[in-house]
């Protein structure tokens, strides 16, 4: 994707919606600096207080997992199900557990 | 393996997570004609949404007052705003928006034929808000469910911030249906002239809709243009009797068999002429476009050579 386009470089905007929780991808949008892609990201993104929090990253500052890959990439957690807390056995009548 | 096979691998697992309601997000392999679809629809979404403020823009001198005017400011700031998401939602498939805007620069991309008649009176505000983008609406919410990850988020968002939209219409409408008789006649006027046009959004009846098929298959699209019109109908009839509008067509009547409203027919060709560039305004909306566009050009560009001075007087501190 060409990074350098008219109307400047390409940002990805995430938005915390109310403090304390986490910030979540929003999209993206374009900015000749960081000063004027935040602006931006405000204008566009959080016209009806959709947010407490905005964070800009470069677009080609992030680092994916390879979506061909995501099967081995993630499959190191299939056979630990040990991690899950249904794996265990808890006496009828144990509460609160 | 070779490129066949691997084709073959490659589309079964696209077709699987289509099946599935599975999303399909950037990175993931999709076939050409699904990049292609979605390049040309979600552009002329984009662009939709951007000459569309040109027949509002043209109401914001002369709104009635300074409430209605700040509230036209505002939609027109959200429609280029859903411009926006979905310009950089059509990005990820790997178009640049200056190449989309060169395309409609060119008459290679299309936008919503409804942006091509005048907006000649301040009850027209009031029609576009509520058939137009009750139109839209009936559209848009549909394609929230759309298979492409990003387009479905831009929908999620622009349906959000619709509804007030079509209030503002209907609102401006009941008011003039309230006022005096000069003002019930330019209601009726602006129904009269903005119903047809509403209803060919939706686009041509499913038989000479050479592209939906395709789409519907691969959930691009996820109901038929012929099922959405009638939902529009269904549902701003009632609307329209409860201020007293008349519907500009004679054959409109409930069926108590199909639960729905049948109605007359609509005029094809019109629809043609103004897709194919005759229609009222299509010159003027495109010249509007490209003047602003090369008028903001001094913008940009000292955006861009602010920015890289910037850049350069940090590298001389360091």
């Amino acid at each position: 994707m060409s990074n350098q386009a008219e109307t400047g470089e390409l940002w990805e905007v995430f938005l915390q919606s109310k403090s304390g929780l986490a910030f979540k991808h929003a999209g993206s949008v374009h900015g000749s600096d960081a000063e004027i892609a935040l602006q931006n990201a405000r204008d566009v993104y959080t016209r009806r207080n959709e947010a407490v929090g905005l964070w800009i990253v470069p677009s080609d500052q992030i680092i994916a997992a390879s979506p061909s890959d995501s099967e081995s990439f993630f499959d190191l957690a299939n056979d630990k199900i040990y991690r899950h807390p249904t794996f265990y056995n808890v006496p009828d009548g144990v509460k609160h557990m | 393996m070779d490129n066949n096979e691997e084709y073959q691998k490659n589309l079964l697992e696209f077709e699987r997570k289509i099946e599935a309601e599975e999303k399909i997000e950037p990175r993931d392999w999709m076939p050409d004609a699904y990049r292609h679809h979605l390049i040309r629809q979600m552009s002329q979404h984009a662009h939709s949404e951007v000459i569309g403020m040109q027949p509002e823009g043209n109401w914001v001198n002369r709104a009635p007052s300074l409430r209605s005017k700040k509230i036209l400011i505002a939609k027109i700031q959200d429609e280029g705003g859903h411009g926006l998401y979905l310009y950089y939602a059509a990005e990820t498939l790997g178009v640049s928006r200056d190449q989309f805007v060169q395309w409609l620069h060119e008459g290679k991309a299309k936008y919503s034929s409804i942006f091509n008649y005048p907006s000649l009176s301040w009850a027209d505000i009031g029609a576009i808000g509520w058939l137009v983008d009750g139109a839209a609406i009936v559209n848009q919410v549909s394609l929230c469910r759309t298979s492409y990850g990003p387009y479905s988020r831009a929908m999620v968002r622009i349906c959000k911030e619709e509804s007030f939209h079509q209030r503002q219409g209907y609102e401006i409408m009941c008011d003039m249906m309230n006022g005096t008789e000069d003002q019930r006649k330019m209601a009726q006027d602006a129904m009269n002239r903005w119903w047809w046009p509403s209803l060919m959004m939706f686009g041509p009846t499913d038989n000479d809709s050479p592209n939906s098929q395709r789409a519907m298959k691969w959930k691009i699209k996820r109901e038929s243009n012929d099922k959405l019109r009638q939902k529009f109908i269904d549902k701003t009839m009632d609307q329209a009797e409860f201020i007293g509008l008349t519907v500009p067509d004679p054959d409109l009547k409930w069926n108590e068999e199909t639960q729905h409203y049948d109605f007359g027919q609509i005029d094809w060709e019109e629809f043609y002429e103004v897709i194919k560039g005759r229609g009222p305004c299509n010159r003027q909306r495109l010249e509007t476009h490209i003047q602003s566009h090369q008028e903001g050009e001094w913008v940009r560009n000292s955006a861009r050579e602010y920015s890289r001075m910037m850049k350069e007087a940090k590298k001389e501190l360091v």
